[in-house]
């Protein structure tokens, strides 16, 4: 399948000039910052420079610090989104599959779902206490949404003259749903894990403010306590480079899991 | 080729108990047969008091307008909508084909036409349906990259690997182009003459039903409003006996040509489309 002639076009000449344009409005940005903390225009109780960054960084990878409190951040995240997209999964394919499934579950999620998850926090640490579990519910409750919506919407979504030839050749059943419902719902629930993923992201964030001692959170509220803005500014980033990667592993699943779309085959 | 001729069907005389008329061919009774069906969606009738036979190994086309209620038959044949009870015959071996390929995207080719095989030997049974069809070459391609044509034909192995003793054809060259069409009809007919299914064939083009069927139905308004045997030999490619048969039949269609004649002859345009 050959690309259209001004893709392929941008590929080979325009393309990597324009690459290498790109770079640089961010790196004149840093070297202003830079520069701006150097001469005292920038007091680093405000914003810590780039350079102070890089080796509050490096100091806190080298004392295990960094590492230790990420991988706790990072197992909250995952031990959230695993359990909310389970649950999400669940109840999408009990409502999409079966009218009843859905009469009995969408009107509760939809009620539910208006709640921001966030407003969720006072309750949740009245029920669950201020440990691991409040921390936990939030993020499974956030990101069981996107996942439910997205898959109730795919499973819908399923061409049903797909399903009709499918029953023409006899599937049906468990064989109908393997076969041809699911894989049709992928490419919807795979948004949905996107969403999920960056929703994982921004309530791990304020979750973590719930009276940690440990994980990146952690790491701010200390760091804010002693107007650290160096070791905030690193974990802002740690967030955002946790966020990106989540995001490259999606579209890596996408590219393996929808091989079959149209913009995925090569020729 | 034999001409299987079944059964003299009479329009008029729908309680007629069905009188076995001798068979040319050595099976026990037909393919499909259908008694006084009627089938209403709420308060549309659409289909009314239908008789239909269809013997084995035969090929029959159905022609009728859009609306006339030729889908819903054979949905109805397909096992797609149930009979509610009344009398209805079909094969248990049956397949469609759709005016659509309806391949399943996320499935390759092969796996596609295997769809709902059991057995050790699914790719193989789809290899050679694929090979049989012209795709042998193409069985691990994403559905996708087939060309119109080239997927038409792969539902065609698809319906064809199951070895149905009824296969149902929805329209299904109306969506190719006119080339394909025709290298399409060759292929459905060597096929046909290869593995003896019985065929119905619904489609709105009046020149293809000749050149392919036995018979040719026409459906109006959830009634056969008439029917044509074609004898001809294949292959059909006009002639005042086929521009007879089609005459005969767009007047059932409610399409009037003028008399034969200089007029006649610029108004029989080849695809014939008789009603879109």
């Amino acid at each position: 399948m050959s690309l259209n002639p001004a893709v392929s076009l941008s590929n080979k000449g325009a393309f990597p000039t324009l690459r290498g344009q790109r770079w640089v409005s961010p790196v004149v940005l840093i070297l202003l910052w830079e520069a701006g903390s150097r001469l005292g225009l920038i007091p680093s109780h405000i914003l810590a420079a780039p350079s102070a960054v890089i080796g509050d960084a490096w100091d806190m990878i080298v004392s295990g610090e960094l590492p230790s409190n990420m991988l706790v951040s990072l197992g909250r995240a995952m031990a959230g989104l695993a359990l909310g997209v389970t649950l999400g999964s669940a109840l999408a394919i009990a409502a999409g599959l079966t009218r009843a499934g859905e009469n009995a579950l969408d009107p509760p999620v939809q009620m539910l779902r208006t709640l921001p998850s966030l407003a969720l926090t006072p309750l949740f640490i009245v029920w669950f206490g201020i440990g691991e579990t409040p921390k936990i519910a939030l993020i499974t409750l956030g990101t069981m949404f996107p996942i439910y919506l997205n898959l109730f919407n795919g499973i819908r979504g399923v061409d049903p003259k797909l399903i009709e030839a499918a029953r023409s050749f006899g599937l049906q059943g468990w064989d109908l749903i393997v076969h041809v419902i699911l894989p049709g719902a992928l490419p919807s629930f795979l948004l949905g894990l996107r969403f999920a993923l960056a929703g994982s992201w921004l309530i791990l964030v304020v979750a973590e403010q719930i009276n940690a001692s440990a994980g990146l959170g952690y790491l701010i509220n200390n760091a804010r306590d002693f107007s650290r803005t160096d070791t905030i500014v690193v974990c802002l980033i740690v967030y955002a480079l946790l966020g990106l990667s989540a995001d490259a592993i999606v579209r890596a699943l996408e590219r393996r899991a929808l091989a079959w779309r149209p913009s995925f085959i090569k020729s | 080729m034999a001409q299987a001729v079944l059964h003299a069907r009479e329009p008029a005389a729908p309680a007629a108990p069905a009188t076995p008329t001798p068979s040319p061919r050595r099976t026990a009774g037909p393919a499909v047969r259908l008694r006084a069906f009627t089938r209403r969606f709420g308060d549309t009738v659409v289909l009314h008091d239908l008789d239909l036979e269809i013997a084995a190994g035969e090929f029959v086309a159905l022609l009728g307008r859009s609306g006339s209620g030729k889908t819903t038959l054979l949905r109805t044949l397909a096992g797609l909508d149930p009979p509610d009870g009344q009398e209805l015959v079909t094969p248990s071996r049956r397949a469609v084909v759709f005016q659509d390929p309806r391949l399943l995207p996320w499935k390759r080719v092969w796996r596609n036409v295997a769809l709902g095989l059991t057995g050790t030997d699914a790719r193989d049974r789809a290899r050679a349906a694929l090979t049989e069809v012209g795709l042998g070459h193409r069985l691990d391609v994403w559905p996708t990259t087939l060309s119109g044509g080239e997927a038409q034909r792969a539902a065609l192995a698809r319906a064809l690997v199951r070895e149905p003793e009824l296969l149902l054809l929805d329209e299904p060259f109306a969506s190719v182009d006119a080339l394909t069409r025709i290298r399409m009809h060759d292929l459905v007919l060597s096929l046909w003459r290869t593995h003896r299914p019985a065929v119905l064939l619904v489609t709105h083009d009046v020149d293809e039903a000749i050149t392919l069927a036995d018979r040719v139905l026409v459906l109006d308004a959830g009634r056969i409003a008439g029917e044509e045997r074609i004898a001809l030999p294949r292959p059909r490619d006009g002639g005042p006996e086929f521009l007879g048969i089609r005459r005969r039949l767009l007047g059932l269609l409610g399409l009037e040509l003028p008399p034969p004649g200089p007029v006649a002859e610029l108004l029989a345009f080849p695809s014939g489309e008789a009603c879109a």
